[in-house]
């Protein structure tokens, strides 16, 4: 197991430095000077000079590189060259919208996708199986937006259960802060669920096919029985292969449900960056998006040690 | 009164008859052997008294255990019934197992669900029916997974399974089949044992003969869903009377009429042959290495056919793949013709030495049509040859086919019709040697004693010369000059084949055909 784990963690530290590298690279190569951009056309060269400077732009690759990896290690990601404020700060501040968001959205889409997998699968070929079935052909097909918005028409606008939009934040409490996520987040977790509901029933129709599940019959156990004792346990590695997958899209991918629900996430604000050319908020969010999906599937890949004891003990 | 009495039963699946009223019966402590090819309806008789069909299955009939007819039962009934009156050993201990739980816990589960008992006395009475299954807890923890076990070893962890509760009629569903010869002896002894102990009725379904020859009281003889023949295990020497059973049991004891092979020149010579497999990686470094192949030496002359046993894990595959030039070695030289054999050696090299692998459908491109697939060897020559199809026909015709054959796709084609097909595709270039893996292995007794006649007839004809890789000694002995015995990498016996089936030198030897189930003598029909 410890071995398993060393190996895992190793492969997530290379995993991290390739893709610092990648995303740094990528950001230098992209046309376009952020001080002459920040201080607009009619800039005097010596002006630009000053804040090239001040925003260590005249170092060697190599040493800026280290920098800005040196400084995100001790929490530091710079400043935004059009806000001009800290952008950890920034960050954060969404982090508070997002990753709730997130959260709550994949909650949603497990606590769905589970007993409609399971039930399906258990009547696989039946009505119940066709029904769960169309449903999600039905999750999938729908646009999100549409949802939100026909969800919008119905509980913010006619019944007045949640607020149409806008984040009323976390220090008026649990309860407000929530309230303004249950939308956005039930729009986000139907696609989700759909999948997620899909890759279920198949990997236990898979694992009810299998010799073990004659077995455990052969022993005086029920279909029931057989399903929830040794097949769903089996079923579970393709779906949280899924669930660390799902999360870390539901991270950065809300941008449309973020738009629909004035949402001030993570999504919106990488976009904002992307249309003002503020580099270094765009290469900042990406690398914390790079960095949250490295850690999800390490912790998935525990997770699979977890359920599967050759795992634990190969290698 | 039968302890179990199956009478006029008929089954079909979706309309499909595959049980045409079949009649059997155990009695208390009774082993009843049911033997039959593959499509008898053997298994399908066993499922039927579990009640653990394929869906849309529908029997009619009667199933009387112990008196009670088990298709008149409700499900929960028959939950009841399955492991705590009847229990299942089946044929593939490698999948049978749940990965993901310890061995004591899926023996536990049995207990479990029948007797209201604490988890303690549960575990204890796993204890105790792992220790009767010859897995005592000292050497086999309960908290193992099934990964950690052998094959052998997780069959018994399935026997205990099913013996855990004292059932009184055990169903053994060709429970040796997958294991080698060492351990299927053991597996039908402590079978028998357990039988014996608890006067449990054991219904023993196989397709081997001889593996019921050696512990049936009684024996039936399937085809086509149908008891063809029924009577006491001595029905094998005083006679057996239908034709089919007549039929099987001289398939079973085929030898195929052979010219023997005379002494032609040395074709394939290995030397010193050594194969190690590298140690897996450490984080640091590497473990040291598995060497599957030791030493080993031996000669095949032209025309001769040459025999290779051993158990799985013997090195016998490593060996072959090796001689076939798929994989390096580490040591000493193989030389095929005279020329080095080696991974990077020339096409005309692999056209003189071509192999029947054991699957006839895994091998072949489902795709692709019978004149393609058999043609495909035909890239291995330097130039296309001009009448490809012409010698395609001759191929196909050699094996006993039609040239019509040549349009038609894989499926449309029996197993033993597919193994044909692969014999064509290595005689299509005229090669010199022909490596068998376990080439009727697969095979059912009477399609395989065909396939043996055929080999022997093309060896005859063409003058072919065998490689026959086998774990199946019996067939070794019917069709091989001389055998070579592999154990642990190293080849530790080399004569004629009836010298060492007659007078083995090597204990291991002696521990194999000792282990082989046998006919009784005077058992040829």
């Amino acid at each position: 197991m410890l071995r398993y784990v060393t190996k895992r963690f190793l492969s997530l530290c290379v995993a991290l430095v390739v893709a610092s590298a990648v995303i740094f690279t990528l950001v230098e190569v992209v046309p376009g000077d952020p001080a002459s951009f920040m201080l607009g056309i009619n800039a005097q060269e010596d002006t630009l000079a000053a804040l090239r400077e001040e925003l260590g732009l005249n170092g060697s690759l190599l040493s800026r590189y280290l920098d800005w990896v040196g400084g995100m290690v001790r929490g530091d990601f710079g400043t935004s060259y059009t806000y001009r404020t800290d952008v950890a700060g920034m960050i954060a501040d969404r982090m508070q919208v997002s990753l709730p968001l997130a959260l709550y959205a994949l909650a949603l889409s497990t606590l769905i996708a589970f007993p409609a997998g399971i039930w399906a699968a258990a009547r696989r070929g039946r009505v119940g199986d066709v029904a769960v079935m169309g449903a999600t052909q039905l999750g999938l097909a729908v646009p999100n937006f549409w949802f939100a918005m026909l969800m919008v028409l119905v509980f913010a606008i006619k019944l007045r259960w949640f607020p149409a939009g806008g984040f009323a934040g976390w220090e008026k409490g649990l309860w407000p802060g929530l309230k303004s996520l249950t939308l956005p987040a039930i729009a986000l977790a139907l696609p989700q669920a759909a999948i997620l509901t899909r890759v279920m029933r198949s990997a236990l129709i898979d694992a009810l096919g299998e010799d073990y599940i004659r077995t455990a019959r052969a022993k005086g156990l029920t279909r029931g029985q057989a399903l929830r004792r040794h097949a769903l346990r089996n079923a579970l590695i393709p779906v949280l292969t899924i669930i660390g997958m799902q999360f870390s899209f539901l991270l950065a991918g809300a941008i449309i449900i973020e738009n629909v629900f004035f949402l001030p996430g993570l999504g919106r604000l990488v976009f904002q960056s992307i249309s003002a050319r503020d580099l270094i908020v765009v290469e900042s969010v990406v690398m914390l998006l790079v960095f949250a999906v490295i850690v999800v599937n390490f912790a998935v890949d525990l997770a699979y040690a977890l359920v599967d004891p050759r795992l634990r003990t190969r290698e | 009164m039968s302890l179990l009495r199956i009478e006029n039963l008929h089954m079909a699946i979706h309309g499909f008859p595959v049980l045409k009223g079949v009649s059997l019966a155990v009695g208390v402590g009774e082993v009843l052997g049911v033997i039959g090819e593959s499509g008898s309806g053997k298994s399908m008789t066993a499922f039927s008294v579990m009640q653990l069909l394929p869906e849309g299955a529908v029997c009619t009939g009667r199933i009387l255990l112990d008196g009670r007819d088990v298709l008149d039962e409700d499900e929960a009934a028959l939950c009841r019934m399955r492991g705590r009156d009847v229990g299942m050993v089946f044929q593939e201990p490698m999948t049978a197992l749940n990965p993901l739980k310890n061995i004591g816990a899926q023996v536990a589960e049995t207990v479990q669900i029948h007797a209201r008992v604490g988890k303690a006395e549960a575990w204890a009475r796993a204890r105790e029916a792992l220790a009767r299954a010859e897995l005592p807890e000292e050497r086999f923890p309960m908290s193992r997974f099934p990964h950690e076990l052998s094959g052998g070893q997780r069959q018994r962890v399935v026997i205990a399974m099913a013996i855990a509760l004292r059932p009184k009629l055990l169903i053994a569903d060709e429970p040796t089949t997958a294991l080698d010869v060492t351990t299927q002896a053991q597996i039908l002894a402590l079978l028998a044992r357990l039988a014996r102990e608890d006067g449990m009725g054991l219904l023993l379904i196989t397709h081997d003969l001889a593996v019921v020859a050696g512990m049936a009281d009684r024996i039936a003889i399937m085809k086509n869903g149908e008891v063809v023949e029924e009577g006491p295990v001595s029905l094998l020497q005083a006679g057996l009377q239908h034709p089919y059973s007549q039929a099987l049991l001289a398939a079973s004891t085929h030898q195929p009429e052979r010219d023997g092979g005379e002494d032609g020149d040395v074709i394939l010579k290995a030397e010193g042959v050594i194969r190690d497999y590298s140690g897996k990686r450490h984080l640091w470094g590497r473990a040291a290495p598995f060497r599957a192949v030791d030493q080993v030496s031996f000669t095949i002359r032209r025309g001769e056919s040459l025999g290779l046993v051993g158990e799985s894990g013997c090195g016998k595959s490593t060996l072959t793949r090796a001689l076939l030039g798929l994989e390096p070695i580490q040591g000493g030289a193989i030389t095929f013709r005279g020329q080095p054999v080696h991974p990077a050696m020339g096409n005309e090299m692999r056209a003189g030495m071509q192999v029947v692998f054991q699957d006839p459908y895994g091998s072949f491109n489902p795709r692709w049509r019978v004149e393609k697939l058999v043609s495909e060897p035909f890239h291995l020559m330097p130039e296309q040859p001009q009448n490809a199809r012409d010698r395609v026909a001759e191929a196909l015709e050699a094996v006993g086919l039609t040239s019509a054959d040549m349009e038609k796709y894989i499926h449309e084609f029996s197993g033993g019709q597919r193994q044909r097909i692969a014999i064509a595709r290595a005689l299509i270039t005229r090669p010199d040697l022909i490596v068998l893996d376990e080439a009727v292995s697969a095979l059912d007794v009477s399609v395989r004693a065909q396939v043996l006649d055929l080999l022997a007839d093309l060896s005859d004809r063409l003058g072919l010369t065998y490689l026959f890789i086998s774990h199946d000694l019996n067939v070794v002995r019917a069709i091989t000059d001389r055998v070579m015995v592999m154990q642990r990498g190293r080849i530790v016996e080399e004569g004629p084949t009836d010298q060492v089936f007659t007078h083995p030198s090597h204990d291991y030897t002696r521990q194999l055909l000792t282990a082989a189930p046998k006919l009784p003598e005077g058992a040829a029909a």
